[in-house]
Order: C-alpha cells, then sequence, then structure tokens
C-alpha cells in the first residue's frame, strides 16, 4: 500500500509588487506517494520554483495546506520547519551545493551533523553511499578539486544520507553537460525507488523526465497537466528544453542505461 | 556543529584568517605600545611623588598645587608636626641640576631633592645605606639612573648648578642606590637638606636668608582618614593646602593633558581596529551569503550560523591579540632604555582585555548579516 507523502490543498502564493498582484501558485493540488519520483515542469515564472520552496517548508503558503508525510506545515513554528527541513527532507541546488571547506565525505556528514546523527554507522553508511556513486577515491577531496558531475553527485549523497521522507532538487543539471545530466537524474531515481523515497524534480529541460514516474506540468501558477502514462512522458522527453508549449526539438542523445543497483556511469 | 563549521573553514582557509590575525596583533602592538607609553610618561613624571614614603603632601596654599611655586617655612612645619594624627613631616626641597661624567658621556639632567635624613620625603636605599648625616656631602640615587649610567656605590658623582650667574660643581658621594624615583621626567638624586640648600639653583648667592622647603611629606598615624586629616591640617596650619599622593601628582604641570591625549589615541586606535575587523569580517561574511543561504536550506538554525561566525571572530581576535602582545614583548626588549615605555600588569591587562573585546563588537555586523540570510537564496528566491 503507497503511502502519501506530499499532499498540496488548494495551495496558493499570492505576492503584492505595488497594485500588481501576483499568483505565484493559485489554488493549486498535488499529490506524491512514496517511491515516486515526480518532475515539476514548466516555463520560466510558472511558479514551480515557488511550489518547491513551500514543500521544502521554506516559504509560507498564503492559502491552502503544505501536508509533508502528515505534518501540516502551516501549523509549524519557524523553529519547527527548520528541524523539519533538517530531518524529513533532503534537497540538492541548482548551485552552491557542498561547503568548500569541507571534504566530500565531511559534505555528506554534514546532515548526519545536523541531525547529532553521526556515529560510526552512519560514517559507514556514507562511505557506502560515496562509494555506489563512483566517490570511493575521492572521499577527502575538496569541492574545488571535483568535476561538476561529480559535486552533484555528492549533492545527491547529502540529500539521502540522513534518510529523508521527500528528496527535492532545483535544476540539478543547469550546470551540467547533457551526458553528466542524465547521469545525474538517472542516479537520483535510482536511489528513490530503491529507498521508497518520494522525490521532485524541477527542471526546464524535458529530456529529464524519461527517468520519472510523473510529470505535473505548471503554467501561471496552476497545475496545467499530470502526466503518468510513460508514452505521454516519453513523447514530453522528446520534447527537449521546455520553452514555449507546442514546440519540438529533435536530435537528442541517448541515456545511459541503468538498473537499480548498479550504476554506469562515464568517465569524468 | 558550530565549533565544527568554524574550525573546518578556519584551517582551510587558515592564509586568509592569518592575516586578519596579523591586522589585530598590529592594532594590538599599537595598543600596547600607546598604553606602554602613557604609563612610561605618567610614570617618569609621577613616581617620586607615587612612592612617596608618606600619605599627605602639604603646599602653600594658592599655587595650584605646584612644588616649583610651593614655599613653606621652618614654622609651618612645626605647625603641622604638632597636628593631631600626625606621625612624622619630612621637609622636601625639589629643584634642578645636571650631573656631568669625566668621560666626556652626556650630562644628565636631574631633579635634586633635599630631605631630612631620618624623616619622610627620600628614598630607602635598596644598596647601599640611606642618607644619615645633616651636613655630609652624600647622595642616594635612582636606581634606573645609576643602572643606565654605570653609577655605582663609592663612587663620586659631579653635579652642576647655577650659582648666581656661574655654574658650580659639587662633589657627592654615591653612598646608596634606591629603586626608580623620576620626578618630571628627571631621575632623582636624594641629598640632605643642609646640603641641598647650598647647591640649588640660586639667583642670589650668599643669601641667607630662611631656608624654605617646597613641599612636605606627611605620615599619619595607623587607621587615620585621610580625607579628614588632610582637612584637618588644612583648617588649623596657616596658609596651606593638603592633598593625598594621587591629587599631587595628577596635578603635576602636563600631567593630566598629556594622559588624556594618550587616553584619546588608545580609544581611537580601539575604535579603528574595530572599524578594521568589522570591514573585515562583514567582506568575508558577504562571500559566504549564498553558502549560508544554503546551510539554513538543509536545515541548519539560525543560532549554529551565528555560533559558527562568532567563535571565528573570537578565535581569530585571541590568535591575533596573543601574537601581537608577544610581538610587543619581543619589540620591548629591542627599545633603548632612555624611552619612557612602562608595561605594567594592569595597564597591559586592561589593554589586553579592550582587543579582545574589538574583534566580537566589530565583528557584529557580519554576525547579523549571516543571520539574516535568507533560505530562501538557495532557491534563487527572496522572501
Amino acid at each position: 500500500m503507497t503511502r502519501t507523502v506530499v499532499e498540496t490543498i488548494q495551495v496558493s502564493k499570492v505576492y503584492q509588487a505595488g497594485d500588481q498582484i501576483i499568483r505565484a501558485v493559485d489554488n493549486t493540488d498535488i499529490q506524491i506517494q512514496a517511491g515516486e519520483f515526480v518532475a515539476l515542469v514548466g516555463p520560466s515564472g510558472s511558479g514551480k520554483t515557488t511550489m518547491l520552496a513551500m514543500l521544502a517548508a521554506l516559504l509560507s503558503p498564503t492559502s491552502g495546506q503544505v501536508i509533508i508525510d502528515g505534518h501540516d506545515l502551516g501549523q509549524m513554528k519557524e523553529s519547527q520547519r527548520v528541524s523539519f527541513r533538517r530531518e524529513k527532507i533532503g534537497f540538492t541546488f541548482q548551485a552552491n551545493n557542498l561547503v568548500p571547506y569541507l571534504t566530500v565525505r565531511e559534505n555528506v556528514e554534514l546532515m548526519l551533523r545536523l541531525n547529532g546523527n553521526l556515529n560510526r554507522t552512519t560514517r559507514k553508511n556514507s562511505e557506502e553511499l560515496l562509494s555506489r556513486l563512483g566517490l570511493g577515491e575521492r572521499l577527502d577531496n575538496l569541492p574545488n578539486q571535483l568535476s561538476g558531475g561529480q559535486k552533484q553527485r555528492v549533492s545527491i549523497a547529502r540529500s539521502l544520507i540522513h534518510n529523508p521522507s521527500l528528496v527535492l532538487a532545483d535544476e540539478p543539471t543547469a550546470s551540467l553537460d547533457t551526458e553528466r545530466a542524465f547521469q545525474a537524474v538517472a542516479l537520483f531515481a535510482d536511489l528513490i525507488h530503491e529507498q521508497n523515497k518520494a522525490g521532485i524534480i524541477v527542471t526546464h529541460d524535458l529530456r529529464m523526465v524519461q527517468y520519472v514516474d510523473k510529470v505535473i506540468q505548471m503554467q501561471d501558477g496552476v497545475v496545467a497537466n499530470v502526466l503518468t502514462d510513460p508514452v505521454e512522458i516519453a513523447q514530453l522527453a522528446g520534447m527537449g528544453v521546455y520553452s514555449l508549449p507546442g514546440t519540438a526539438q529533435s536530435g537528442l542523445a541517448a541515456p545511459l542505461f541503468s538498473k537499480p543497483g548498479m550504476i554506469a556511469l562515464a568517465a569524468d | 556543529m558550530s565549533i565544527f563549521l568554524s574550525f573546518k573553514e578556519i584551517w582551510r582557509n587558515r592564509s586568509r584568517f592569518l592575516l586578519f590575525s596579523l591586522v589585530i596583533a598590529l592594532i594590538t602592538v599599537l595598543v600596547l605600545f600607546i598604553a606602554g607609553l602613557a604609563e612610561g610618561l605618567a610614570n617618569a613624571n609621577r613616581e617620586y611623588l607615587a612612592k612617596l614614603d608618606a600619605e599627605l603632601i602639604v603646599f602653600q596654599e594658592n599655587v595650584d598645587l605646584s612644588t616649583a611655586a610651593s614655599r613653606l617655612n621652618r614654622q609651618t612645619l612645626l605647625q603641622v608636626r604638632r597636628q593631631p594624627g600626625v606621625a612624622e613631616v619630612g621637609p622636601v626641597g625639589l629643584s634642578n641640576g645636571k650631573v656631568v661624567f669625566m668621560d666626556g658621556r652626556e650630562t644628565v639632567d636631574v631633579s635634586l631633592v633635599g630631605i631630612d635624613p631620618g624623616y619622610p620625603g627620600g628614598a630607602s636605599a635598596l644598596t647601599g645605606n640611606n642618607l644619615r648625616s645633616r651636613r655630609a656631602y652624600e647622595t642616594v640615587i635612582d636606581g634606573d639612573f645609576a643602572r643606565q649610567s654605570g653609577i655605582e656605590l663609592g663612587d663620586m658623582l659631579t653635579i652642576i648648578t647655577i650659582q648666581g650667574t656661574e655654574e658650580e660643581s659639587y662633589e657627592l658621594e654615591v653612598i646608596g642606590i634606591s629603586d626608580g624615583r623620576q620626578y618630571f621626567f628627571q631621575p632623582s638624586i636624594f641629598v640632605p637638606m643642609q646640603v641641598w640648600e647650598k647647591i640649588r639653583p640660586q639667583s642670589n648667592v650668599g643669601n641667607n636668608a630662611e631656608i624654605t622647603y617646597n613641599i612636605f611629606a606627611v605620615q599619619l598615624e595607623p587607621g587615620l582618614d585621610e580625607t579628614s586629616m588632610a582637612a584637618a591640617i588644612q583648617r588649623n596650619v596657616d596658609r596651606v593646602e593638603v592633598v593625598d599622593r594621587v591629587t599631587a601628582y595628577e596635578a603635576a604641570p602636563g600631567y593630566a593633558a598629556q594622559q588624556s591625549t594618550l587616553s584619546t589615541q588608545r580609544a581611537f586606535t580601539l575604535l579603528i581596529g574595530v572599524l578594521v575587523i568589522g570591514g573585515f569580517f562583514q567582506i568575508q561574511t558577504l562571500q559566504k551569503v549564498p553558502n549560508i543561504g544554503m546551510l539554513k536550506a538543509i536545515g541548519a538554525s539560525n543560532r549554529t550560523i551565528g555560533i559558527a561566525v562568532v567563535m571565528q571572530i573570537i578565535i581569530v581576535t585571541i590568535i591575533g591579540v596573543f601574537l601581537g602582545s608577544l610581538g610587543t614583548f619581543l619589540l620591548s626588549l629591542a627599545l633603548p632604555a632612555g624611552i619612557p615605555i612602562v608595561f605594567s600588569g594592569v595597564s597591559a591587562l586592561t589593554a589586553i582585555l579592550s582587543l579582545l573585546l574589538i574583534g566580537p563588537i566589530g565583528g557584529l555586523v557580519s554576525v547579523r548579516l549571516a543571520l539574516k540570510v535568507e533560505p530562501l537564496m538557495a532557491l534563487g528566491l527572496s522572501a
């Protein structure tokens, strides 16, 4: 029986800029189950990053409810939201993911330290995860000694090491070349499925949606479409980078194939 | 967690943080040297009065506590001596002289202090003997002067003073060496009052006028309150002003102005330190804003971030103050003997404690900046 990890009920986020009212997110309902990897797509200004921020307990909705793992974020004080992010949410950002003065190992262990859960066992888990991600030889390297793809893999490991309920990724492939981008998202998908997490990736690159179970298309702050059919998702993936609705892209490279438990990596 | 983040960042960027510390060290050296100079100059001005073996000092009234202008006679001395609560009174004569060296070294200006042997006002000899005879041409000299000039017990000191319009020289046997007893930036040499009366600079030679003294040093019976005794003596003895030692030396010409100037310099140096350190940490924190946003987004609390920033400031400040104090100590060993710099425990400790505060105070702005960083920055959004 699947568990609903993410649920939004009539969630809105409204800003006022002078006399203008901006509805960044407008009465939106979404649901994501454990083990589901979801892509949140849409053009710039569609509200996907604002939605992500609300799901991450970084932003309070103007109205409606955001319920993560049974917890209504609207009922929490700020200090509770900080704790909630620390314990229940894993995050990969577009940039500035890693602490520049901590090694690969220390960056991943950061979540364990923040949660007061760093011990011999969790240290070993962190080393094993990093080895699985092809970073076993890089544990004591600093971020400036890593490639873009390696940094993203460290960030992925950090987002998962503390066993969160929800894993979020905001444009994780924005600074990667195509090959590394496919690798990173494939990795994410494998780990989320393997560990039965709920995962959300915000991306403007539709090619990445081939790895997801569901696509939520946002437009002007509302959910324009929800795709769950693999065929429709594959068709959407063939559209390339998200520009205007109906625009087709072609000539895309095939992704690297990965099965759960096996990570096929191209040389960095 | 905060300690971990602080130490890791400092260790990985140790060159940059060492630079911060060196700036603080430089400010520390400046502040400590100014403090030492203030103490040294104050000492050079007041040492004799500060170390006087008496609780109270009697001046002539209406001379603004000026030792040079004060004139007291024997009759007044006897009146003071008769006051209830007065244990002993010693007359003191103060004038200037010049010590000349036979080997051609530069002459040294000295304060010529006339005292009655066995009465308050003199300086105890640490080596050799105290003044005993009232008439012998003997002297007890300032220990710092003895050390700097190589004068030893038994040496004959040649002192020159102006008698009328002529320079006259006198030979004094060094029978004792005291601790440091500077007065008006000059080393003191103590002679019996009757000798002082003969050798002090005089405009009219052969004048047989009554001996006048500059001040009296008053020792009180044990347990008496200085303030009330000063008031009582002043009330009962004609035309005198009676004060304690601190009041006396603080009234010395230029003392207050000199000390307030140096205090102002010290305060401004500390203020500059606060601004410089504040500027450094502000720039450093600004560079870290995206990272701070990321840390908050993944669940680091404001408390964790704030303590990490404060800890770095404290560590860098402590290292800087330590290096600066060490540098000051080493520099002080190389200072020429004549420079009036004194590093006393209290003034150095006060300076060091002030310096330890300038880091945290200067860094407050950067702490505030770090606390105000929004975690939404990690997503490229604003609140």
